[in-house]
């Protein structure tokens, strides 16, 4: 039965040596070290919390990049075609303003060929009638440079009548 | 593989050296006079062995050479009302090794055995008015404490040094088991009022532990039974208690004498569930001072046990003891490590239902009932 009924002298150390442990943990120990602890937790959330931030804002950052870097390439792809549109116009161009200094200049020479030409034919035209009004002449003077055949002619220009 | 074979040699070493000692007991047991054989056989008594190991005494005996006691003297303070020799008297309890000492004596028999006693006036001897004698349970209670103080005094101090680190040496040690009682004790057994209890909760589960631990050293000045102890315990679960009362809210009173979701008859005009509530919560912290004494003592009534067996077998025939010193030395190795986890086991029950009982004295009503 000793062994359950509590001793006195026991029973009184222990209630003042416990308090007192109590008392000085409570004070010099649990109160600090449950600060620090809960500061700790705090100051690591908040590290957590900025990491995290730190994190999207690189992403973010990371996309922005990106999409610099799409527009960028869109852009130069955009140039490109644009300088490529360009040349192929500037050649298309100058293609059709040769084209049409060609046709140009060719109509030109054209006209001034038909000119020529043209000139060229009025003149062995009037060439010609000078020519054959000398040749007859000539031969008119031939013919008719005595009366014998002068006569013969007029006979031969009234038997042509005179079938008429 | 080798590691075995190291510890194995060690184990066998070990036995050896006990068997050489029994022999020597047991040589001294036979060359000796015929009154020391009959008081040496006496003198081993398992039961005795082990209630004076659980138990508590005025001096720490260390061990036993040739029959010659090696015990450590503790202070005895007592108060007495005789007539004779009325007043305080401190004196070391190694005065008590010529018998009677200012009248007072240690009683060998009866209800007070193995306790300060003064002969009464009418002949029978009773207890001095006050004995708070630093007993060997005090002494271990001290070692204890002062081991408590410094761990966790120092520890404290890192963190003041060193805020917002990484916690090293004995706070990494520490910290896990403050933050186990914060996140896993407190925490969920009170709800978000449990700050308010958390130094008592942190100082019953140090303590506790501490105590178990030092218990289970089996040298100077640890291996008492402090927590086995039902003064200790009765302390603990007696400041549990007021600690409960003294946090209760209107709730936690309503909760025992007008108990929600019982059918009235059961609380008027025979109140059998307000009478069930209230012894409920009287048992409450007897259950946790009982707990706490009956699992540390049998812890210790078991490896005493164990070594009482070598003894009893030695006491038959030398190879018999022999034989048995391993198996003791075995089961109480196992013992020991089973009651490293019991250390830890009871010291978390202990505060776990603590902090239940504070959670049912602060909760606020939410019954829809």
């Amino acid at each position: 039965m000793q062994l359950v009924s509590p001793d006195i002298g026991l029973l009184f150390w222990m209630l003042v040596s416990f308090l007192t442990v109590l008392f000085l943990l409570r004070k010099f120990a649990w109160k600090p070290i449950l600060n620090m602890l809960h500061r700790r937790e705090e100051s690591i959330e908040q590290a957590l919390k900025a990491a995290d931030r730190a994190r999207e804002d690189m992403y973010k950052m990371k996309a922005d990049n990106e999409k610099i870097l799409v527009e960028a390439r869109q852009e130069r792809d955009r140039i490109f075609r644009e300088a490529q549109d360009l040349k192929e116009k500037i050649l298309a161009d100058a293609r059709e303003q040769s084209k049409k200094e060609q046709m140009r200049i060719m109509e030109e020479t054209k006209t001034l060929i038909q000119t020529e030409k043209n000139n060229a034919v009025k003149e062995i035209r009037a060439l010609s009638a000078d020519l054959s009004v000398r040749i007859a002449e000539k031969l008119l003077r031939r013919e008719l440079r005595n009366d014998q055949q002068q006569k013969t002619l007029v006979e031969e220009m009234s038997n042509e009548l005179n079938l008429n | 593989m080798a590691h075995r074979i190291k510890y194995l040699l060690a184990f066998l070493l070990l036995a050896l050296i006990s068997r050489v000692g029994a022999q020597e007991y047991d040589e001294r047991h036979h060359e000796g006079d015929t009154a020391e054989v009959a008081r040496e056989s006496e003198a081993f008594d398992p039961g005795t062995f082990i209630l004076e190991h659980i138990g508590d005494a005025y001096e720490w005996h260390i061990l036993t050479v040739n029959g010659h006691h090696v015990s450590v003297p503790l202070p005895v303070i007592v108060y007495s009302t005789h007539p004779e020799h009325e007043g305080l008297h401190v004196f070391m309890s190694n005065k008590f090794h010529h018998g009677e000492h200012h009248g007072f004596r240690i009683a060998h028999d009866g209800n007070n055995k193995g306790k300060i006693v003064e002969q009464a006036a009418d002949g029978s001897f009773v207890r001095p008015a006050v004995d708070i004698s630093i007993t060997k349970n005090v002494l271990a209670l001290f070692v204890s404490v002062i081991i408590i103080l410094s761990v966790f005094l120092s520890v404290a101090k890192r963190y003041k040094a060193h805020p917002d680190k990484a916690p090293a040496g004995l706070q990494g040690l520490m910290e896990p088991l403050i933050l186990f009682v914060r996140d896993d004790i407190a925490r969920p057994a009170i709800g978000h009022k449990y700050m308010r209890f958390m130094p008592y909760l942190l100082t019953i589960f140090f303590f506790i532990l501490i105590n178990n631990l030092t218990g289970l050293i089996p040298v100077f000045p640890f291996g008492a039974n402090v927590t086995g102890n039902i003064a200790i315990t009765l302390v603990l679960a007696l400041l549990t208690f007021i600690i409960t009362l003294g946090n209760s809210n209107r709730n936690y009173w309503i909760h025992i004498f007008n108990t929600p979701g019982v059918p009235w008859w059961l609380k008027i005009p025979l109140p059998l569930i307000p009478f069930i509530e209230f012894v409920g919560m009287l048992i409450k912290p007897f259950v946790l001072m009982v707990r706490l004494f009956a699992n540390i003592t049998a812890g210790h009534i078991i490896a005493i046990g164990f070594f009482s067996l070598i003894f009893i077998f030695g006491a038959k025939s030398a190879v018999m003891g022999y034989g048995m010193s391993i198996v003791s030395v075995t089961f109480t190795i196992f013992m020991t490590v089973l009651e490293l986890l019991v250390a830890f086991i009871q010291a978390y029950v202990f505060t776990l239902l603590s902090a239940l009982y504070f959670g049912s004295a602060v909760e606020e009503h939410h019954h829809k009932e």
